[in-house]
């Protein structure tokens, strides 16, 4: 089982956002996550999907959603030539003693506390997959009461691959 | 998957096989369940939904995959959007195929998705007791509707290694509200002890409840006027004192005037649509709406009502009943008398046809008191609201959807869940034509249902609205070429009444009701009469 990360350039006509999700139920293909903004032009939406499958089927998700009719343009963002991020809210159960272990792994993650409370942290974090599984992971032994992930936004690096619409 | 039926008490089930669905038509032989061999699956659909409007339980469908579901389509959103409760079940191709395109595969879970309640795709064959018991629970509670249960080839051919049947639905998210609030029961009470002039509008919920009987109590006890929606037609007997017909643009001008006039309106199981409440300021201004359904996303969709009652239409009434309070508004009453008396509608009528007042209202009066009457869409069905009387029977149409070609597959599923009771459809030759196919349904398995086609070679109500709408420029609207109804009889071994002039309806009609054969009775109407 692979993964792909896809950038999607859309039409943002009505109805287009579910007309890639039914593509994707009704093949049978998973959805690791989707993101779904305006680009700079507002005619258009970057959608962000993260798939995962054989290549065979990675290889049909890239022809069918380039088949719709909103579909601008349908590209690989390749991990060597791209940058992703993603945004998480985590809310934590502190006491007294830990919250102060906590302040301070956010700290090495360059997190950010955004919310205190006396029996509780929300920290927000953004990063790649790998650095929030990681600090997800150190948060172990801690109670985490509310989680909100909002799914990969990625970008080709430098200039000569960006994808410009007419 | 049978032995699900089985265990839910199913009896009947309509459809039309395939290879996709093969494996559940080999178990079937093997149980007492009747199969009707529908010849084209949409009718499979209004069959089930006939069926479940008769005997109150949930109808059921079985079909293939691919065209044999997608046929199907119409049906199920026929039923959704008059709320029947039904189960489709559709065959599909082998999972491991699935969205590859293989032969006579169909997204029918996707392509349903705004028509049902809710749809499964069976993945494992161990879910299906789960499924099966969770498919007719939420068809058959709350509001009412269709459910769709895609099995996979392969799913059907496995083997359930422990068969048990779940003797409850243990379902998080879906608790259907059936007990009315205290407090808004109270409240609806207090305006209507107020109120000077009080109406109900009566709609389908009342019939799906199963609350006629409470319902015409309760108007009695305080002596309120009823009006109905389409689907509401024989929640209270036609002729009962307190009714005063239909609302609607298609309804009667006194209903809708005394709706509009009141100053409480109790809506109860009815949608406030656009062609029964055209402008829904009208029924809240200057006046006190209460709004009692079953579910609450109606409430306050078209109209914003004063006190919104969300529950089971019979438990509501049941509650009413526990309390006592006195009112009194009999000049109301009067004022609705006289508005019925001067505001009746007198029809222009040719002589040269049969004018199909005399010939409903005729037969509402020769059919069994218990006859069920089952109306097509079009000008026929305007009539049929219009003037057919409902006294003990049942009347059922295509309210929401308006499906032409509902009539004879759904007094079909109606006479099989009533042998023992008249079953009448009324279409038009437009509406016969959609599903005549299905005579040879009717003969084959010896369903006995007398069939009244009003015949003027036209689309009638199209040709009505193009007269009014288009200053008589008619387009598409011609039948010529339809055939010879009275050689369509006896091609399909029918007997074959024709009417043509007024004088000869009351013999015709004791002849098409004398036994209880199957008869086609071809009436020949006027293509220029209109309903308005």
């Amino acid at each position: 089982m692979n993964k792909k990360v896809f950038q999607i350039l859309v039409d943002n006509t009505s109805g287009v956002l579910s007309r890639i999700s039914g593509l994707f139920s009704r093949r049978g293909y998973n959805i690791e996550s989707i993101t779904a903004g305006v680009t700079a032009d507002p005619r258009f939406t970057r959608i962000t999907i993260v798939a995962s499958g054989d290549d065979e089927v990675l290889d049909q998700i890239e022809k069918q959603v380039d088949k719709l009719e909103d579909v601008r343009s349908i590209k690989e963002l390749r991990p060597d030539e791209s940058v992703y991020r993603e945004l998480a809210l985590v809310k934590v159960r502190v006491d007294a003693v830990g919250r102060q272990s906590v302040i301070s792994m956010t700290n090495v993650f360059r997190a950010k506390v955004i919310d205190v409370a006396t029996d509780c942290l929300t920290i927000e974090i953004t990063g790649g997959q790998e650095k929030i599984n990681a600090f997800l992971d150190l948060l172990n032994g801690y109670e985490i009461m509310e989680l909100a992930r909002t799914g990969i936004a990625g970008l080709c690096r430098g200039s000569e691959n960006v994808v410009y619409i007419n | 998957m049978v032995k699900c039926l089985e265990q839910e008490g199913v009896s009947v089930v309509f459809g039309y096989p395939g290879v996709a669905i093969c494996p559940f038509y080999d178990s079937i032989l093997d149980s007492d369940i009747r199969t009707i061999l529908i010849r084209t699956e949409q009718n499979a659909a209004h069959a089930a939904s006939g069926y479940a409007r008769n005997n109150g339980g949930v109808g059921v469908c079985a079909v293939t995959s691919g065209p044999g579901a997608t046929n199907l389509i119409t049906g199920i959103a026929t039923a959704f959007a008059d709320s029947i409760p039904l189960v489709c079940i559709t065959g599909q191709v082998n999972s491991e195929l699935l969205g590859s395109d293989v032969f006579q595969e169909a997204d029918i879970t996707g392509a349903v998705e705004s028509f049902v309640k809710y749809s499964y795709l069976v993945r494992d064959v161990d879910d299906i007791p789960r499924i099966f018991k969770e498919a007719f629970h939420i068809a058959g509670t709350g509001r009412k509707g269709p459910v769709l249960i895609d099995v996979p080839i392969d799913i059907q051919n496995a083997t359930i290694r422990n068969f048990k049947y779940p003797d409850s639905v243990n379902m998080r998210t879906y608790k259907p509200t059936l007990k009315g609030h205290a407090v808004q029961i109270a409240k609806v009470l207090k305006e209507l002890e107020k109120a000077k002039r009080p109406i109900i509008c009566a709609g389908g919920g009342v019939k799906l409840s199963g609350a006629e009987a409470e319902l015409v109590a309760f108007a009695e006890k305080y002596r309120i006027p009823v009006v109905t929606t389409m689907m509401g037609i024989g929640a209270i007997p036609t002729e009962h004192p307190l009714h005063y017909g239909m609302v609607g643009n298609n309804g009667k001008a006194y209903a809708n005037r005394a709706m509009n006039e009141s100053d409480l309106l109790i809506v109860v199981g009815a949608r406030v649509a656009d062609r029964a409440v055209s402008q829904p300021d009208l029924i809240t201004k200057n006046k006190v709406l209460v709004h009692i359904d079953v579910d609450p996303a109606e409430i306050g969709k078209n109209a914003g009502a004063s006190i919104p009652l969300v529950g089971d239409v019979k438990h509501i009434f049941e509650d009413f009943a526990k309390q006592e309070i006195v009112c009194d508004h009999d000049d109301w009453i009067n004022t609705l008398n006289e508005y019925r008396y001067t505001m009746k509608k007198v029809r222009i009528t040719n002589p040269e046809y049969v004018d199909p007042e005399r010939l409903i209202h005729t037969l509402s009066m020769k059919m069994q008191e218990d006859a069920i009457y089952v109306a097509d869409v079009g000008q026929n069905q305007i009539w049929s609201c219009a003037y057919h009387v409902v006294r003990k029977g049942k009347f059922f149409t295509s309210g929401g959807m308006g499906t032409m070609g509902y009539s004879i597959p759904a007094a079909m599923g109606a006479k099989l869940a009533t042998p023992e009771k008249q079953v009448v459809a009324v279409c038009g030759d437009g509406s016969f034509q959609m599903s005549m196919m299905e005579l040879a349904t009717m003969r084959q398995h010896g369903i006995h249902t007398k069939i009244i086609v009003l015949a003027n070679k036209v689309l009638g109500m199209v040709r009505e609205y193009q007269h009014f709408t288009y200053q008589d420029r008619y387009s598409v609207i011609d039948l010529t070429g339809s055939p010879d109804l009275s050689k369509i009889a006896e091609a399909y071994g029918m007997k074959y009444i024709r009417v043509e002039k007024d004088n000869q309806i009351d013999e015709k009609l004791e002849e098409l009701l004398a036994d209880d054969a199957s008869v086609i009775m071809e009436c020949v109407i006027d293509p220029d009469d209109i309903v308005r």
